[in-house]
């Protein structure tokens, strides 16, 4: 692994710095948006912090991670491995966490939304707590994802 | 995985975490803009605490990690040009982000004053503090350079 990074051609330099940046971003939104959402203790203005770091600092960073990820799994070749061949291990982990992450990000967005135009209505801050937990999975997903791309563990 | 695919794995979470904490703050400095209360201000402290854990552990993790590894790893030295220069950028950012946090908890230190004067309305003064461009300034360049330290990461110059 360590070989292989030292002899790393250099076309495959910015499809990776595309993903790593936006990952980055990604799991900098989430812990924000995790940290705001947590400490909010039903404050208003906490909660919506919480909410709009979610969409406005970890939907981009994931659209980056992911257009990162196509453009460095193309140029490395795995799209062109034979159909009888897995992808290896860490590779799986991080194509499973990106996409279902990026479902579980889509639900979390729906659900903070309603609840952020819930609170306009003086209503409860339920769903934001959904957003809160779903954040929390995802962080830790992401967590797991970051160690098996490097470590990349067989 | 070898020892060096840990080490591997736990300097470049120790990245994300120097990011993400980055990242925290950014948000924080957007919202402590629009903060003109005692305890509006205060309030934050606890996601303060956050990014203060994060930027930490993280810039802590990636020194000590990437210096074990520039040792244990062939086909690294430590005097490689990109391993000082990563090094070299590491401690500028590490200044710079000591001196953005004396920027923005001259905020905290006022807000928490007014609260023990017993003053809990709106302060003109305390949202000029909070909005400090002197702050913004340094956030802006400690991550400039950290942008600059991934790029060396990914590129490896001279490697």
């Amino acid at each position: 692994m360590s070989v292989l990074a030292v002899v790393r051609p250099d076309s495959w330099n910015l499809p990776l710095f595309i993903h790593v940046l936006g990952a980055m971003i990604l799991v900098g939104g989430l812990l924000t948006g995790a940290a705001a959402l947590g400490f909010a203790r039903g404050e208003v203005r906490f909660l919506r912090l919480g909410y709009w770091t979610l969409l406005a600092v970890s939907l981009p960073g994931y659209v980056l991670m992911r257009i990162g990820a196509q453009w460095i799994y193309s140029r490395e070749g795995w799209d062109d491995l034979p159909d009888d061949v897995d992808d290896p291990a860490w590779l799986g982990i991080g194509l499973i966490t990106a996409d279902l992450g990026g479902l579980i990000l889509l639900v979390s967005l729906i659900a903070g939304g309603v609840g952020v135009y819930r609170l306009r209505a003086g209503k409860g801050a339920g769903l934001l707590k959904v957003t809160l937990v779903l954040s929390l999975v995802l962080l830790a997903a992401y967590v797991v994802a970051v160690w098996a791309m490097a470590g990349k563990p067989e | 995985m070898s020892f060096d695919d840990w080490l591997l794995a736990l300097h470049v979470l120790s990245a994300f975490a120097f990011v993400a904490g980055m990242i925290l703050f950014w948000v924080l400095i957007v919202a402590v803009r629009q903060t003109d209360t005692p305890d509006g201000t205060i309030r934050m402290y606890p996601i303060v605490k956050v990014g203060n854990a994060a930027t930490g552990i993280g810039a802590g993790g990636t020194i000590v990690l990437g210096i074990w590894l520039a040792f244990s790893v062939g086909g690294y030295d430590i005097w490689d040009g990109w391993i000082i220069a990563a090094i070299v950028l590491w401690l500028l950012s590490a200044e710079l982000g000591r001196r953005t946090g004396a920027a923005y908890m001259q905020g905290m230190i006022k807000a928490r004053e007014l609260q023990t004067a017993g003053q809990a309305e709106a302060s003109p003064e305390l949202l000029a503090i909070n909005r400090t461009s002197n702050g913004v300034l340094l956030h802006f360049l400690a991550s400039v350079v950290v942008l600059l330290i991934l790029i060396d990461m990914i590129w490896k110059p001279g490697a």
